[in-house]
């Protein structure tokens, strides 16, 4: 299956882009905290057997990364230092994210947070909580 | 029709974030791209044309349902236009967590330099 399918909601992503392009065009940033979206952007999914999160946090040390779980909340926090801008130099684009993040997502309730892990590669968090085995579906034999 | 689906499919892309900064020696260039492994990226210069591709590479567990998206698209694109001072067979990238960082320099025709005017 390919992340097409996973994912088709291409529609959303064209409105997206436009807006972003009128966004930028025209310089306004509709709410009080800027643009609406959060810092990382963030895939969540599920299967029977567990809660998969994506998390697109690009430039950073993994150790600096900072993922919680805590009263059925995940936390993703952590730091991106923009680079220092030398003396001589003009900055003509700057549109990467930069400061401190945090991001939350609400977990299901039958999620096994001791059995969590999670791998950094490529900038791209991933975090996988298993569900407790019990709440898995389960065929219960007729005799 | 298939090339009209590619070339529709094609209009399809993440626009990654970028900062741009210039010096005298050139310019820097800074892109986001999380999930493309490197051997997905693809810079391609094309007369003036610099284009900046990538793939995610990510393999998603069998039968997931998507509860929440952001990122709905498995690929980033982005084009930018050169000027004639940059020397562009002279780039140089570096990739690491996902964020690309490219150089180019300017040419040496570009320096400043001294231009003496004739009068007939």
């Amino acid at each position: 299956m390919g992340y097409r399918n996973l994912f088709p909601r291409e529609i959303f992503a064209e409105l997206e882009r436009i807006q972003r392009d009128m966004d930028r065009n025209i310089g306004r940033s509709p709410s009080i905290r800027g643009p609406s979206k959060g810092y990382p952007a963030m895939n969540v999914g599920t299967t029977s057997g567990s809660v998969e999160i994506y998390a697109f946090v690009p430039g950073l040390e993994p150790s600096s990364l900072d993922v919680q779980i805590e009263k059925g909340m995940l936390s993703i926090s952590g730091e991106r230092n923009a680079d220092a801008v030398p003396e001589g130099t003009t900055v003509h684009i700057s549109e990467r994210f930069s400061g401190k993040f945090r991001r939350l997502v609400s977990l299901p309730e039958d999620i096994d947070s001791g059995k969590a892990s999670a791998s950094y590669r490529d900038g791209l968090l991933h975090v996988s909580v298993p569900r407790r085995e019990a709440v898995l579906p389960r065929r219960i034999e007729v005799h | 029709m298939s090339n009209v689906k590619a070339e529709a499919e094609k209009e399809n892309a993440i626009i990654p974030p970028v900062d741009v900064v210039e010096d005298s020696k050139g310019i820097v260039l800074y892109a986001d791209f999380p999930g493309v492994p490197k051997e997905k990226l693809d810079i391609h210069v094309e007369g003036e044309t610099l284009t900046l591709e990538g793939e995610m590479g990510l393999v998603m567990p069998e039968g997931m349902e998507a509860i929440h998206v952001d990122i709905d698209l498995p690929r980033y694109r982005r084009v930018f236009t050169l000027s004639s001072e940059l020397d562009s067979g002279k780039i140089s990238a570096e990739f690491s967590h996902g964020v690309l960082k490219l150089f180019i320099p300017k040419a040496e025709h570009a320096q400043p330099r001294k231009i003496s005017v004739q009068v007939s």
